[in-house]
């Protein structure tokens, strides 16, 4: 297997976190779908550096798993505290900034 | 420092700083007193400079000192400097002492205005003296346009000093209109000049004139155009109408801008480039009989005045009149003579009705009455300065004026020589009737204004004194020593110039003082003239300022509507768009964050399909 199908699995990966962002109405969804974007990014990320002979990309992923770990708790905490005061986690409740 | 160029230069650069320090030094104008002693000292500082200026240059000869200006790809277009010569620095002599005279004066005339109204009007005073002193110095055109219209802003922020009047207001804005007019055809007659000869420099032109190398075609149009602009500041018929008006300004304003220096600016443009009028006789004739038909309607007017200092300003207008029908003759020097001796004795009698009003609080001679006892020192020295204006021998005036009536008749034009004989004769009656009204009878109303007037402070009658000791010093000094005239002029002309003067004495004294002739019968005989001339003759409201109204009111329309549609309608136009380009665009800001995703995320796509397929 080349390097091209692990690309494109990187894509597919990042093209339905993408949706998923995009349509879901349920915040921990979006985050979900964050994750699904930022995993596509790692396996780019490996590919590169197991094609290239170059150990960047694993350190880069290495860095990325952990940040990731951070901003999924983060908002998770950011989620349960709106959930606490509007009372609800629906994205398109949650449109006090429109102009 | 033998130079008298840069003798006058040094001098003039004094009030030019004192402006600069009283317009820049907000604290020190606004003050009031100190300014006014610094542009005072200033005005004073230096003086013996320009006397020794005068008495190195009056033994002939010239000294320029310029530098370029404005320069063009051949060479600067013009200079700016100082050339001194007999002439101007006899002037600036003239503009430099009365500017210190008057300014000392208004040290007690003003007293009572508030510190910074009083700021300002030194610092207009101090910028008046330069600019007038730059004029009578210029050693070009340009130069002097300039400083021409310096001393015509100075001339009306000083009328409108009082601007809270509406009066005041007014009299400023028709003073600057009607002289503006006059402007006008001055600078067109400098341009045309320029494109004649190539130069604005009154030397090069002077050097042209005498080799003959000047164009003469057109150059009537041109010296008519230039006399336009001594029309208009030398209040000369039809333009006269604003001098009278401009007395709304304090009173040391009209001696020294309005009696002494600016209205003289025309007479002074006109002896400055006598030599190129001297090429036009036709214009010369005009500027004669113009001259000499200002001086008796002024004459006739100033007899029907009640208000002493509009007797005065009628007064001026027809003296100013007088020098006009001199150079009109060709005579251009004896115009000049009159015209320094009626500046020194001119302020003077302005100065004095300015410490009678300022006792008595009123203009109006009606009013007054029997000011010769309350006020002897005001007396005296008014009667100093009106029997120059007589023209008495041993007075100031006596010599010049002679001068004129010679020079007029000699020049060959006899009908204005008999309109300024009705003039003169004219000049001492309205003189000594206001004398008689103001000084000697007793006031027949009743209002008793002798009773609490009295001599001004000592800084009012220092100035008072030294004018009046110059008028008769002047007046001695001519009996003694002649200047001779370029012309011999007939035996009978001074026993008659003397004759209307005394004539004139006589009438207004069996008139207002022994009441032998009752006024309201003499007035009666000539009532026609009498009412035309209590309406002006109708030529304040005929002509200039209907005219002026409805140019005004017209001008302002036309800008109004600029404004309203032009102006405001782009700014409304334009704030319409952007309030209504905003009102859509903000419904690009939904608040909901998939919203925001989605647009990045097409951004992306979009950059990315330009760079791969279109880059």
């Amino acid at each position: 297997m080349g390097l091209q199908a692990y690309l494109t699995l990187a894509a597919a990966l990042f093209a339905i976190g993408l949706f998923g962002v995009v349509t879901r109405r349920n915040t921990i969804g979006i985050l979900l779908g964050i994750e699904l974007m930022l995993n596509a990014v790692n396996i780019n990320l490996v590919a590169f550096a197991r094609f290239n002979a170059d150990p960047a990309g694993f350190i880069f992923t290495v860095f990325t798993i952990s940040i990731t770990v951070a901003e999924v708790a983060l908002g998770l905490a950011l989620v349960i505290l709106i959930f606490r005061v509007r009372r609800t986690a629906m994205a398109d409740h949650l449109d006090i900034l429109r102009g | 420092m033998r130079d008298p160029a840069s003798l006058a230069l040094a001098t003039v650069l004094l009030p030019a700083a004192a402006f600069l320090l009283l317009a820049l030094v907000v604290p020190l104008r606004r003050a009031g007193r100190p300014a006014a002693y610094l542009s005072t000292l200033f005005a004073a500082g230096r003086s013996p400079a320009r006397v020794r200026a005068w008495s190195i240059s009056a033994r002939g000869g010239f000294s320029l000192w310029t530098w370029p200006w404005i320069p063009m790809e051949a060479g600067a277009l013009t200079s700016v400097g100082v050339l001194a010569d007999a002439d101007s620095t006899l002037m600036l002599v003239l503009v430099a002492g009365v500017s210190f005279l008057v300014q000392l004066y208004s040290l007690g005339y003003l007293s009572d205005e508030p510190p910074a109204s009083l700021g300002r009007y030194y610092t207009y005073q101090s910028l008046f003296a330069f600019s007038m002193m730059g004029l009578v110095l210029a050693p070009n055109f340009v130069q002097l346009f300039v400083c021409w219209e310096l001393v015509g802003l100075c001339s009306y922020l000083l009328i409108g000093y009082w601007y809270q009047r509406p009066e005041a207001a007014r009299a400023a804005v028709k003073a600057f209109w009607t002289t503006k007019a006059g402007d006008v055809g001055l600078l067109i007659g400098i341009v045309l000049l320029y494109r004649q000869a190539g130069t604005f420099d009154f030397l090069d032109l002077l050097v042209m004139v005498d080799s003959r190398t000047l164009p003469l075609a057109g150059l009537g149009a041109i010296t008519f155009c230039i006399y336009l602009g001594a029309v208009g500041k030398s209040a000369q018929f039809p333009l006269h109408v604003w001098l009278p008006d401009a007395m709304e300004g304090p009173t040391p304003v009209s001696a020294l801008i309005h009696a002494a220096t600016m209205v003289t600016a025309g007479v002074y443009l006109l002896v400055r480039t006598a030599w190129l009028f001297d090429q036009t006789p036709e214009v010369l004739e005009i500027v004669g009989w113009v001259g000499a038909f200002t001086a008796l309607l002024a004459s006739v007017l100033a007899c029907a005045q009640s208000d002493i200092k509009r007797v005065l300003a009628y007064s001026t207008v027809s003296q100013l009149g007088f020098m006009m029908a001199a150079i009109g003759a060709g005579f251009a020097s004896a115009g000049f003579l009159h015209l320094l001796t009626h500046g020194v004795f001119k302020a003077l009698l302005f100065l004095a009705a300015g410490a009678v009003i300022h006792a008595v609080g009123t203009n109006d001679i009606f009013a007054m009455g029997g000011l010769g006892r309350a006020m002897p020192q005001t007396f005296i020295v008014f009667l100093i300065g009106t029997l120059s204006l007589a023209g008495i021998p041993f007075f100031g005036g006596f010599f010049s004026k002679e001068e004129i009536f010679a020079g007029v008749w000699v020049g060959g034009l006899s009908i204005p020589f008999a309109m300024l004989a009705i003039a003169a004769f004219l000049t001492a009656f309205y003189m000594f009737r206001v004398v008689f009204i103001v000084f000697c009878r007793h006031a027949g109303h009743g209002h008793g204004s002798e009773g609490h007037a009295h001599d001004g402070p000592l800084t009012m009658t220092v100035p008072l004194w030294i004018l009046a000791a110059l008028s008769m010093a002047v007046g001695i000094g001519f009996a003694v020593k002649h200047p001779e005239a370029e012309f011999v002029a007939p035996g009978w002309i001074t026993p008659l110039a003397v004759a209307l003067a005394l004539g004139g004495i006589t009438l207004a004294w069996l008139t207002y003082q022994r009441r032998a002739i009752d006024a309201d019968r003499l007035s009666g005989a000539f009532a026609l003239v009498r009412d035309a001339a209590e309406n002006r003759f109708y030529l304040d409201d005929a002509v200039p300022l209907d005219l002026s109204l409805v140019m005004l009111l017209g001008f302002s329309r036309i800008i109004g509507w600029v404004d309203r549609y032009v102006v405001d309608g782009v700014l409304n136009v334009l704030s319409a768009w952007t309030l209504d380009a905003g009102d859509r665009l903000r419904r690009i800001q939904s608040g909901q964050p998939q919203d925001y995703v989605y647009g990045v995320a097409l951004g992306v796509l979009l950059l990315l399909v330009w760079f791969h397929w279109l880059g």
